[in-house]
């Protein structure tokens, strides 16, 4: 361990373009040990949300991330739902259901299309985001929006699937059916692909158990969970589908976990479609009571889990979330050590880490003085840190 | 004087960097039509160097003197290989002998000068794309030779035009066994020497952040592109003298060059960037072994 080279990846690199930090300790090629540094995106989210009444945190965690832009959210609902003991008409539950895991194609899609560039495979690139631009219509046909659908409220969801969007919904699905055949043959027959991706940033499933990760990296390593079997939430209790378990824990096997999901979406979306019956789409919603609830979810990148206290007033007194990426980031600093430079690249970007869902604040206190941040000393602090900045640049 | 017009006009530097700039344009719209993109216009390559030339040389204070020179020796070197092979083209008897030899060797210094500007300018990003560059020639350089020493068998000459003279009479080089074997080991190689995928690992953008040319900037910069253009336009027309050199009228030469650069850009989009250690498994291991096969081809007489 004589001559340690550092590469930096970030905090603006061309391989994630959210900010953040990883330190690479590299000798030759090979990756000998790795920082993760995060924390350039913070927003105070949850400070925020004890400041908004229930209805408007909807938006406000739904804003959180622009790709689960509905898992938050929904999340929140169930907490919601939870504390006051709700009951949600049975057509809102499937159309959330359906908006959720239309979410997961999209977010699927466009992690498979990150992959491919990676890799530096933009073809692949091109084309899986351009499979994915008819969900994202789909999207704005039912909801008025291609990213933040605001579909979700406390009771209920505020627009209805009309008749008219169903056919539409149909024939893409089925298009998207044949895109992700030829995704799974690409990714399954092509030899290039395997090279690169098998037997490459591997978690073993003790490892992966150990790091607490979630979704499709802990599928991928075995580890048999998924919060809408093991708890159901929506409608997913009511209709059928398989939990995608890989053994291998390599970036191959996460890439096939999240193939072969979009399979399992596409069949849960076409039943509840099916199944969804009409009627009301929410429940009027008096009053939240004092108490505790919590919602979890099971967002395209894993577990998305909201806690939320009220005291009978119109807003949280406490909001606490945890965002998948927060679990499953940490545990590149297994995966990526002992692979080279390229291997670190794939590997740092195959748990589809999500940033801005993982990013943090973190006080530390001493004894005496008990202090903690409020919001408005987080924007003072940034104000301060502006200011210092102008002061070097000479402004 | 007609020297100095060969060297600057036709059909080296600005014929060269016009042809070469064009095909860019031409890789760029074909891979922009596969990627469902739309892609720039004709002229896109040319504006792009204009606005790099207009820009300021920002020199690392770590930078060496050779930082500053190398961009000048790539793209000398790919002009005088543009000149010699043109010149050649347009009139087979200004070749001289042993002048293969001289393309083969003057073919490796833009890599060269890729490693030498890469390494004096003091990043350890660029030193990882130099030592990724460096393997990189080794790896390819065996076999590239070994295809080249197919042809030299064959045509007992060392010589372009004597090369050219005898495809012209028993047929292009291509069409023999030894001959597609050495075609396809040199073309695998053109396309690690032009730096494209999958063998684009001494630039790799997502690992390396474009790694050899990360502290290169404004005119310097745009000399290294130029050297790329001016190889875009030269490894084919290389491939296409010692392969497909039959017929060399205008118009099949625009065509076979047309051809194998949609070859070379179909091969960039359906691949995945190689490891640097697979690239090296992959040159020494099969393509050596296909190249050795064409040698023994040739000899044998086939």
């Amino acid at each position: 361990m004589s001559h340690k080279v550092i590469i930096p990846i970030g905090p603006y690199h061309p391989l994630q373009e959210e900010p953040e930090f990883f330190r690479l300790y590299i000798e030759g090629e090979r990756v000998i040990d790795i920082d993760i540094v995060i924390g350039y995106n913070h927003r105070g989210i949850e400070e925020l949300s004890e400041h908004k009444h229930f209805d408007q945190v909807a938006y406000l965690v739904e804003r959180i991330c622009g790709i689960c832009s509905t898992s938050h959210p929904f999340a929140y609902v169930n907490a919601i739902e939870d504390l006051a003991h709700i009951q949600v008409p049975e057509r809102a539950l499937y159309i959330r259901t359906i908006i959720a895991e239309m979410e997961r194609i999209h977010s699927h899609l466009l992690w498979l299309g990150l992959a491919g560039h990676f890799i530096g495979y933009n073809t692949v690139w091109m084309w899986a985001w351009r499979y994915r631009e008819p969900i994202l219509d789909c999207f704005e046909m039912i909801t008025g929006n291609r990213n933040h659908y605001a579909m979700m409220k406390p009771g209920g969801v505020r627009r209805d699937i009309l008749e008219e969007h169903i056919s539409p919904l149909k024939k893409t699905l089925d298009e998207l059916n044949k895109a992700t055949d030829m995704f799974y043959g690409a990714v399954v027959d092509d030899p290039v692909i395997k090279a690169r991706l098998k037997g490459i940033g591997i978690l073993t499933k003790e490892q992966a158990r150990n790091w607490c990760v979630v979704g499709p990296t802990a599928r991928a390593s075995g580890i048999d969970i998924d919060v809408r079997r093991d708890d159901p939430y929506g409608a997913y209790d009511r209709v059928d589908f398989n939990v995608i378990v890989e053994k291998e824990g390599d970036i191959f096997a996460k890439t096939l976990v999240r193939i072969k999901e979009l399979y399992e979406s596409i069949r849960i979306i076409r039943q509840c479609l099916d199944k969804m019956p009409k009627g009301e789409i929410e429940t009027k919603i008096k009053e939240i009571p004092a108490g505790e609830g919590i919602g979890r979810v099971e967002a395209p990148r894993g577990e998305c889990f909201h806690y939320v206290r009220s005291d009978g007033t119109n807003r949280p007194i406490r909001h606490k979330i945890r965002a998948p990426s927060y679990m499953n980031v940490a545990s590149n600093k297994i995966a990526a050590v002992g692979g080279t430079i390229s291997d670190a690249a794939i590997t740092l970007a195959a748990v589809d880490p999500c940033y801005c869902c993982t990013e943090r604040c973190s006080v530390i206190r001493k004894k005496d003085n008990q202090k903690l941040l409020t919001g408005w000393d987080l924007i003072k602090l940034s104000q301060e840190k502006t200011e210092k900045l102008k002061k070097e640049m000479g402004l | 004087m007609k020297l100095v017009f060969n060297y600057l006009i036709f059909p080296g530097f600005l014929f060269s960097a016009v042809v070469g700039l064009i095909s860019g344009w031409f890789d760029r719209k074909l891979t922009a039509r596969i990627q469902w993109r739309r892609g720039p216009v004709w002229y896109q390559n040319f504006l792009d160097l204009i606005k790099l030339f207009s820009k300021e040389i920002i020199i690392p204070t770590e930078a060496k003197f050779t930082f500053f020179i190398s961009p000048f020796v790539g793209v000398c070197a790919s002009v005088i290989v543009a000149t010699m092979l043109g010149r050649v083209l347009v009139n087979p008897s200004e070749s001289f002998i042993g002048d293969l030899i001289v393309l083969v060797y003057l073919l490796v210094i833009p890599a060269i000068a890729f490693i030498l500007g890469a390494s004096s300018s003091g990043n350890p990003l660029a030193s990882v794309g130099a030592s990724r560059e460096m393997k990189l020639i080794l790896g390819y350089e065996l076999p590239f030779i070994l295809s080249i020493l197919t042809i030299i068998i064959k045509t007992g000459s060392i010589k372009l035009e004597a090369i050219l003279n005898h495809q012209i009479v028993y047929g292009s080089h291509i069409a023999s066994f030894s001959g597609i074997v050495a075609f396809l080991v040199a073309f695998l190689c053109a396309q690690a020497k032009l730096g494209f995928v999958p063998f684009d690992i001494s630039e790799a953008e997502q690992e390396i952040m474009a790694g050899t040319l990360i502290e290169y900037s404004g005119p310097l910069l745009a000399l290294f592109k130029l050297t790329k253009a001016i190889l875009l336009y030269i490894m084919p027309i290389f491939l296409i003298v010692l392969f497909i050199g039959k017929d060399t009228s205008l118009k099949f030469l625009f065509l076979k060059y047309i051809g194998l650069i949609t070859l070379i850009i179909l091969l960039k989009n359906t691949n995945p960037r190689l490891k640097i250690e697979q690239a090296i498994k992959f040159f020494w291991g099969p393509v050596s072994f296909l190249a050795a096969v064409s040698v023994i081809l040739a000899l044998l007489g086939w």
